[in-house]
């Protein structure tokens, strides 16, 4: 047996005990869902997340941080043109006073509204519902920034330099949330600000394939009433708040 | 009359390719023989099989390494600079002897992940 092969047998005997049950739906340790690196993105899987709002703390911007440090998002010191790929966002019912707090980013939607209204095609969703731009197409022409109702999506109005080699971006294009593609792709199985929500304590954002059933976001979704941002547009996104 | 024009006009072209004015590129090659197509094909199609690896990528998330710009950087960015970029780099110094203008790394990263800046 071959180095290679060793290590390819021993790779799969570690994935066949990572499966191990302990119980009907529960597992000793989730399954990565890594996919080989020439296999194409599936539709068979929807990347998506949930947001619950009763866990996310007010104040707290570890999502955000942590978007900037994964993407190479870094401040030029004019926050009015800095690329905004999440934010925080503070509601307060005026009536009762209750107060919210919740990230808001690129809504991965299954209708998009930008890849509607893109004139080159660089606007697009991959099959497995991550909603990007291709930046060697996109003309800078922001139709897709006045159609997004989210506000998700930034333009790039200065040279960059410095850039992450896993998330290449520059002057001209318009960007936004990549839903983590590149960590998404190499089998991580989950976002920078879902990541950092975690080490914070909140665990406030998860991510997972909305078309598993027993993917954790799955099942919180089951347990936690929630409901997509801007419903009346029926876009139907791939994020969806809890306590909203 | 035809052929004392071509005449003088190769002595005219031969004159200044005999100064060369323009500076050979400067292909360091630290990584020899690693390369994923003979040094025929890359010299000809690289634009081309860069392309084909970025469509496959972008819009069908294909993460190979062959073919991918990540993957050329990896290997060919100099053990001096860290880059690709440079009078001396890989890409850049025959860009710059061609007159082809690469805005590749305009966007992306010149230098190989795990090195930053």
């Amino acid at each position: 047996m071959s180095g290679t092969d060793r290590r390819g047998f021993l790779g799969t005997a570690a994935a066949a005990l990572a499966g191990v049950a302990l119980a009907p739906g529960i597992r000793l340790i989730e399954f990565a869902a890594a996919r080989a690196p020439e296999e194409p993105a599936s539709a068979k899987v929807r990347w998506g997340m949930l947001i619950d709002t009763a866990k996310c703390a007010s104040g707290c911007d570890a999502c955000v941080r942590a978007c900037a440090t994964e993407n190479g998002l870094e401040a030029t010191g004019r926050p009015r043109t800095d690329a905004q790929w999440i934010r925080k966002v503070e509601l307060k019912d005026p009536k009762s006073g209750r107060q919210h707090s919740a990230p808001v980013m690129c809504q991965h939607c299954a209708h998009p509204p930008c890849v509607d209204v893109c004139p080159t095609g660089a606007s697009f969703k991959r099959a497995d519902g991550i909603v990007l731009v291709d930046m060697h197409t996109c003309i800078g022409c922001r139709y897709c920034i006045m159609a997004c109702p989210y506000k998700a999506r930034s333009f790039v109005h200065e040279n960059l330099s410095g850039q992450r080699p896993e998330v290449p971006r520059g002057k001209g294009c318009v960007e936004g949330c990549t839903l983590c593609v590149h960590k998404v792709d190499r089998g991580d199985g989950i976002t920078a600000c879902a990541e950092a929500c975690r080490a914070a304590g909140h665990e406030a954002i998860v991510f997972g394939d909305l078309n598993d059933p027993e993917s954790p976001v799955s099942r919180r979704l089951r347990e936690l009433p929630n409901r997509a941002l801007r419903e009346d547009l029926r876009l139907d996104p791939g994020v969806r708040y809890a306590g909203l | 009359m035809i052929r004392l024009v071509v005449a003088a006009l190769a002595i005219v072209c031969a004159v200044p390719a005999a100064q060369a004015r323009v500076q050979k590129p400067v292909l360091v090659i630290e990584r020899a023989g690693n390369c994923v197509e003979p040094t025929e094909v890359m010299r000809r199609e690289h634009r081309k099989l860069l392309l084909q690896q970025r469509e496959r990528t972008v819009r069908l998330g294909v993460r190979t390494r062959a073919h991918s710009l990540a993957g050329c950087v990896e290997c060919h960015a100099s053990s001096k600079t860290g880059s690709v970029l440079g009078p001396e780099g890989f890409c850049q110094s025959c860009h710059d002897y061609a007159g082809v203008k690469a805005d590749c790394f305009g966007c992306h990263s010149p230098k190989p992940a795990g090195a930053r800046r």
